[in-house]
């Protein structure tokens, strides 16, 4: 099937050697890293993860998103999903990768990344985080490859495929309930520690996931003959809307936890991403441009005849990706850092490497949707002219 | 379910503590910290106890923190983003922020005690390291392993007293001298105070207790209720670093 990647017109390979170059310049950035440590990134003693694990983070929730698809389709039987259930699993294959690079070029010894498996530890998170984003990325491939190569030979896919489908359900949610694990179980890490930051996790991740599938659907439709429907695509603004909305709740409910109990500790972290803390605020035009646009979207959504018009709805679906970009992969991690245990406010900001090699993974997510994209419609045209 | 199981630690704590009173009153000798190599006896808790008012009185003293850093390898780096520090000094009302008074003593106010690991009953930095690269010894050490390490900082995100270092760049060029029997670092892993078990190994005293001209700092088993430090903490009163977590330090302060 992979042949078919290697066929295109000018437009593809423009976009491909386009995203190869932003992966060589990462490469170089990684390279530099790699030599020098990670003195080359803004991270400091006190905010110890920054970016790639807040990028991590992020797209955790996208690749746990692609259940929203899944979900409709193989539980409820809900048929207009079933033209891109697929695109939604090759959307969570290529987001995991992301999350495996993220981490890896994350840590200061890459070399020894063997040893999370050679000493197996049940009690850290991170080995669970793991299994999760390892059993999830292995099962989406299954199904994926199963159900694309069933397709394409004009066959029902195998019987025991739907068993393995069903189980990547609650696989989905686990891979974002045990990332939340990983920061809320830290004792003295008040921002993180709130149990709402799982489901928080979950209702942000099905509400920027689905948003971004909907945007690959629109540009599909305009850039090839593949048209998902209407339907599902105003399926998929209704799952983003009731996301979007326990979202917001979700984040009331923690503003209203900290800021009327008034324990300093509780609410300093919103403090220092909402107003700033000792003078320091480089998050604060970041942390309102979320705010606002999370409740703008919200608003839109919530009005049933502008959602249904998909040049409106693609506006709000950049709204909110953007929105929860910005308080997953920026805010909530590096927030939970400041102050700093003892009561330091250290500021950090991505230095160019890092903002590099973040774009450079972001690439490589990219091209790997291209490319398994294409393959799909290529399976379905061949399919269509037989 | 924590309460009980403290229950039962405490419960075995006193046993232990019994018997080993039993078997002290019968010794001629007060005992010493387990000499020799290998595994440390049972029955033993090392515990330091600090009083910051003696610390205070030797001045600008820092006299503990260099000879650590020197023998233990600790690079000098200036800039603190990537400052790696084993024991250093830190403002009393940093250290103890649950302890806001808002009329601190006088001689405390403003005022520097030193601060580093607390080798914690409950330590969270070896819950949660993905490695065991950091693991707590039955004498209550709380050790680093620099060759297992993969450098992913969970540990530093999950000590709530901000002991641990990260070697963000290669620290060997940023070392004022080498100390050739103990091992230096390489870049990208975690490092924090030992507790000096390398000498603690061979039955001398800890670098930064040996070094500190005020008497300072008292190093001791806490299983024996006999020690100096059991002592301390019966007759002074003493607080630790955020007791609220549950990580129960063994880093006592004389206030
Ligand atoms: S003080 Fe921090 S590094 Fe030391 S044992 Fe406790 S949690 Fe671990
Ligand atoms: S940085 Fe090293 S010691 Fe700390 S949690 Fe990771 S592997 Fe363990």
């Amino acid at each position: 099937m992979f042949e078919k990647a290697v066929t295109g017109g000018r437009r593809y390979w423009a976009w491909v050697s386009g995203l190869l170059v932003v992966m060589g310049l990462a490469l170089l950035a990684y390279l530099r890293q790699l030599d020098v440590g990670l003195a080359v990134t803004g991270l400091s003693r006190d905010v110890t993860w920054g970016l790639y694990i807040a990028q991590f983070t992020f797209f955790v929730g996208v690749a746990a998103s692609a259940v929203m698809v899944v979900l409709p389709y193989y539980l409820h039987d809900y048929k207009a999903f079933g033209r891109i259930t697929i695109l939604g699993e090759f959307l969570a294959i290529s987001a995991v990768t992301m999350c495996m690079l993220f981490i890896f070029v994350d840590m200061g010894q890459p070399r020894r990344v063997l040893n999370v498996m050679l000493y197996p530890t049940p009690h850290s998170m991170m080995f669970w985080d793991m299994l999760s984003l390892g059993g999830y990325l292995a099962l989406n491939a299954v199904i994926a490859l199963v159900t694309l190569g069933a397709e394409r030979k004009r066959v029902a896919p195998p019987r025991w495929i739907k068993p393995v489908i069903i189980v990547s359900i609650p696989w989905a949610v686990s891979i974002h309930t045990v990332t939340a694990f990983l920061y809320n179980g830290l004792p003295g890490r008040s921002f993180w520690l709130t149990a709402i930051l799982a489901p928080r996790f979950l209702a942000s991740a099905f509400a920027a996931g689905p948003a971004l599938l909907i945007l690959l659907c629109l540009i599909m439709r305009k850039l090839t003959w593949f048209d998902a429907g209407r339907e599902p695509v105003r399926k998929l603004a209704v799952i983003v809307t009731y996301a979007m909305l326990l979202n917001v709740f979700f984040i009331a409910l923690e503003l209203f936890t900290a800021l009327y109990s008034q324990i300093p500790e509780h609410v300093e972290h919103f403090e220092y991403l909402f107003l700033g803390l000792g003078g320091q605020a480089p998050l604060v035009p970041w942390m309102w441009t979320s705010s606002v646009l999370a409740v703008a979207s919200l608003i839109l959504l919530l009005v049933p005849s502008l959602r249904r018009r998909e040049p409106v709805l693609a506006v709000i679906c950049v709204m909110v990706f953007s929105s929860l970009w910005i308080d997953k992969g920026l805010g909530l991690i590096v927030g939970g850092f400041v102050p700093s245990p003892f009561g330091a406010v250290t500021r950090y900001a991505p230095t160019l490497t890092e903002v590099l090699i973040v774009l450079g993974i972001w690439a490589l997510g990219c091209l790997m949707v291209t490319v398994f994209y294409k393959i799909t419609l290529a399976v379905r045209e061949e399919v269509a002219a037989s | 379910m924590s309460i009980s199981r403290r229950g039962f630690l405490g419960a075995a704590a006193g046993l232990s503590a019994l018997a080993l009173a039993g078997r002290s009153a019968l010794e001629t000798q007060p005992r010493e910290p387990e000499p020799g190599g290998g595994t440390p006896a049972a029955g033993t808790r090392w515990a330091l106890v600090i009083d910051p008012r003696k610390c205070l009185e030797a001045g600008d003293c820092t006299k503990c923190v260099d000879v650590c850093h020197t023998v233990h390898n600790v690079p000098a780096i200036a800039e603190p983003a990537h400052s790696v520090k084993w024991i250093w000094k830190e403002p009393f009302e940093r250290t103890f922020p649950s302890l806001q008074t808002d009329y601190p003593p006088d001689d405390l106010r403003d005022k520097p005690v030193m601060v580093l690991c607390n080798h914690c009953d409950n330590p969270p930095c070896v819950r949660v390291c993905p490695t065991q690269a950091t693991w707590r010894r039955d004498d209550g050490i709380v050790m680093m392993d620099w060759h297992r390490c993969i450098g992913c900082r969970y540990c530093m995100a999950a000590c709530p007293y901000g002991s641990r270092s990260f070697n963000w760049k290669d620290p060997r060029p940023s070392l004022v001298q080498t100390t050739p029997d103990f091992p230096t670092r390489s870049k990208g892993v975690v490092e924090k105070c030992t507790l000096c078990e390398e000498r603690l190994a061979k039955g001398q005293p800890l670098a930064c207790v040996a070094a500190c001209p005020a008497k300072a700092l008292v190093f001791g088993n806490l299983a024996d209720p006999a020690s100096e430090v059991r002592s301390l903490l019966r007759s002074r009163f003493t607080i630790r670093r955020k007791p609220e977590l549950g990580t129960r330090p063994a880093i006592y302060y004389i206030v």
